[in-house]
């Protein structure tokens, strides 16, 4: 048996769940009270649960990050939310100096249990400000595990193991799949530590993420048409990276393209090839390519935006050029 | 238009007189803290000794002359309050509670220190006296102290989060933020702020627009004091009128320590940007000489007490430093240790 609902009721279904089973569990952030969350995910919580634990901040995500931080040392689980990923860089200091840290700078005595929303990447003409895609950057740091639910099921299930981490978990939703309707089996089982094939193929491997797995799975429906199958791999968990389903969909198909809406200078796309010459370069029959965005601040008019982003018409040309097929 | 005066601007260099008067405390109170202000200025005495000796590395950053702030500050608080601290936190540890012994192994880099060698000077972290560090980067224990406050308060515990920083770090957004959070949420927290009258070697009236801590920490809508820092009676009754009043569970307070570190910032540090005169002047104020004149006045000490509290502070450092020496190294093979929190140790 499933259901249909949307990312975003998938992922207000979880912080619900999660509010409603464990007294330690407060959710922190820009207008995640009154106003009901910025994308609508903690509409009529206040209500619920009251303003102790739908806890409205001021502008300040220095401060309520590293609050949250203080906070989860100090016995709760915070789930702390950054409107965007844009934000967050006011924050870095207390996630990439504090969070990841503690655990290690201490010598084992103090861990941060806390999890950090926030939405990330561009596709809704909101301009450069507005449309960063930097997950690769938090994807860099020891001591943080970095989450990116695409699916309906992982806005569902990811969630409960974050909060049940000792570790800091650093979660992005991508903007564009807030309205993504889905089924969600009454039998879903998530994990936090494995990519999933999304789509079984045998002549391309396509890698991704977040809001580029829809791109991608509309890529492989292309391909289909023109006689080309594509496995579909969603890496899910990007710190830590799980390389042995990465080097499997290398060695099943030969040929990979990496798709991640980071720009491609050190992005994350590089560090997944990075571990596919490390992991897996003699199974290649072919160089490995990349869609990611161009190296470009993101633009505000929608063709120009187009351009910028990883599309499926680009993912599309990248295997036919793998292929000798252009 | 007439010409208007930046007096908020103007910042004192030159030392007061020093602390005097009658000290208001029984002799065994007295002694204790004494001692207590010993042990820490034998510890870092011999801490720079040892950086010499190359025995500790890295940054080492002295608490030679504010001694009577941790130590009349951390007496007014008990063992279920939080402490959050800067790099230059070894006296603060010492005064939580945490052993010598821990403090000088860590500094060394051995497996016998808090942090098993991961944190060393600046890092100093220990989970049963509720330190949590150590902090190096400036102001960025406050977010945190607000969050410990806010912990407690929405767990009815009956805990106060003391948060200690220095003048420098009231020019960071960190500052800022957290003073408002913590007022506009009424949580147990207690700012500290140690003001030597130095950002590293920026003097505050060349980094602040005003530099009266008082003032702008009371914008922020919570009770602000300030205290000679060089004065422990001063440091510790001040301290415990703050303590008090945040634990009416009304909100946060601020307290300014005016103190002066009579060493370098670190180890590295030339002091071009202070005259001789100036530090001489401060010294002549230190807090361990001056209070041990106005006790001797009072006749409640004696040049032989005096010696042997020495003694034994002396005692206790010499016996770290031994501790430190006998201590052996972590294992490379455990380098990526404590990274995540390994299963076995997940609440």
């Amino acid at each position: 048996m499933s259901r249909k609902i949307s990312y975003r009721e998938a992922m207000r279904e979880a912080m619900h769940e999660a509010l409603t089973n464990d007294p330690r569990v407060f959710l922190m952030g820009e207008d995640v009270g009154r106003y009901g969350g910025t994308y609508a995910f903690s509409k009529g919580f206040l209500e619920e649960f009251g303003p102790e634990r739908i806890r409205d901040t001021p502008l300040s995500e220095l401060g309520f990050v590293g609050a949250g931080i203080g906070a989860a040392l100090g016995g709760l689980r915070p789930i702390v939310e950054v409107m965007t990923v844009n934000f967050s860089l006011l924050a870095l200091d207390q996630i990439v100096n504090s969070a990841a840290l503690f655990r290690h700078m201490s010598g084992g005595q103090f861990s941060v249990p806390l999890v950090i929303r926030m939405c990330t990447g561009a596709g809704r003409q909101l301009a450069a400000q507005h449309s960063h895609s930097l997950e690769g950057w938090y994807a860099h740091i020891p001591g943080i595990k970095v989450l990116a639910p695409a699916t309906i099921e992982d806005a569902r299930g990811m969630l409960a193991p974050a909060l049940a981490d000792p570790d800091p978990v650093v979660i992005f939703e991508h903007c564009q799949l807030f309205n993504v309707e889905g089924e969600l089996p009454d039998d879903w089982n998530v994990d936090i530590s494995s990519a999933k094939v999304r789509r079984q193929g045998k002549d391309v491997a396509l890698i991704t993420y977040g809001g580029s797995l829809p791109k991608a799975l509309a890529a492989a429906e292309i391909l289909a048409a023109q006689g080309i199958d594509s496995e579909v791999l969603d890496l899910r968990v990007l710190r830590p990276l799980d390389s042995a389903s990465i080097a499997a969909a290398v060695a099943k198909c030969r040929r990979v393209v990496v798709i991640d809406e980071n720009w491609k200078s050190g992005g994350l796309a590089a560090e997944v090839v990075a571990r596919i010459m490390e992991h897996a370069f003699w199974e290649l029959d072919a160089p490995v390519a990349r869609v990611c965005s161009e190296e470009v601040p993101v633009p505000y008019a929608k063709h120009l935006e187009e351009a910028a982003l990883p599309q499926a018409d680009k993912i599309v040309a990248a295997v036919r050029g793998l292929l000798g097929k252009e | 238009m007439a010409k208007k005066s930046n007096a908020a601007n103007k910042v004192e260099h030159r030392a007061p007189p020093p602390p005097s008067g009658a000290v208001p405390w029984k002799k065994d109170f007295a002694h204790a803290l004494l001692l207590d202000m010993l042990r820490i200025r034998r510890m870092e005495e011999k801490s720079a000794e040892l950086y010499g000796a190359g025995k500790i590395r890295g940054f080492l950053h002295l608490y030679i002359g504010e001694e009577a702030v941790a130590v009349g500050a951390l007496h007014a608080l008990g063992p279920e309050d939080n402490v959050v601290a800067t790099y230059r936190e070894h006296g603060h540890a010492l005064m939580r509670g945490m052993p010598m012994d821990a403090i000088m192994a860590e500094m060394y880099g051995k497996r016998e220190g808090c942090a098993r060698g991961r944190g060393g000077s600046m890092h100093l972290f220990d989970a049963q006296t509720r330190l949590f560090g150590g902090n190096a980067i400036v102001g960025g224990g406050l977010p945190l102290a607000v969050g410990l406050g806010l912990a407690a308060k929405m767990q009815n515990e009956d805990r106060l989060t003391a948060c200690f920083f220095g003048d420098g770090a009231v020019a960071e957004g960190a500052f800022h933020e957290a003073l408002n959070l913590a007022a506009l949420w009424k949580l147990p927290v207690l700012f500290c702020c140690e003001n030597n009258l130095y950002g590293m070697g920026t003097a505050i009236e060349r980094a602040e627009s005003q530099t009266d801590l008082v003032a702008k920490a009371a914008a922020y809508n919570l009770p602000a004091l300030s205290a000679d820092g060089m004065d422990i009676v001063a440091v510790h009754e001040t301290m415990q009128e703050a303590v008090a009043t945040v634990r009416q569970g009304k909100g946060p307070a601020f307290v300014e320590f005016r103190t002066y570190r009579f060493r370098a910032h670190s180890m590295f540090d030339a002091e071009l940007y202070r005259d001789k005169e100036e530090v001489e002047a401060w010294k002549a104020r230190g807090p361990i000489h001056t209070f041990t004149a106005r006790l001797k006045a009072q006749k409640k000490l004696s040049e032989k007490e005096f010696l042997a509290l020495d003694a034994r502070a002396q005692a206790e450092v010499e016996a770290a430093v031994a501790f430190a020496e006998a201590g052996s190294w972590e294992p490379v093979e455990d380098l990526l240790k404590d990274v995540l929190t390994p299963a076995e140790a997940t609440p």
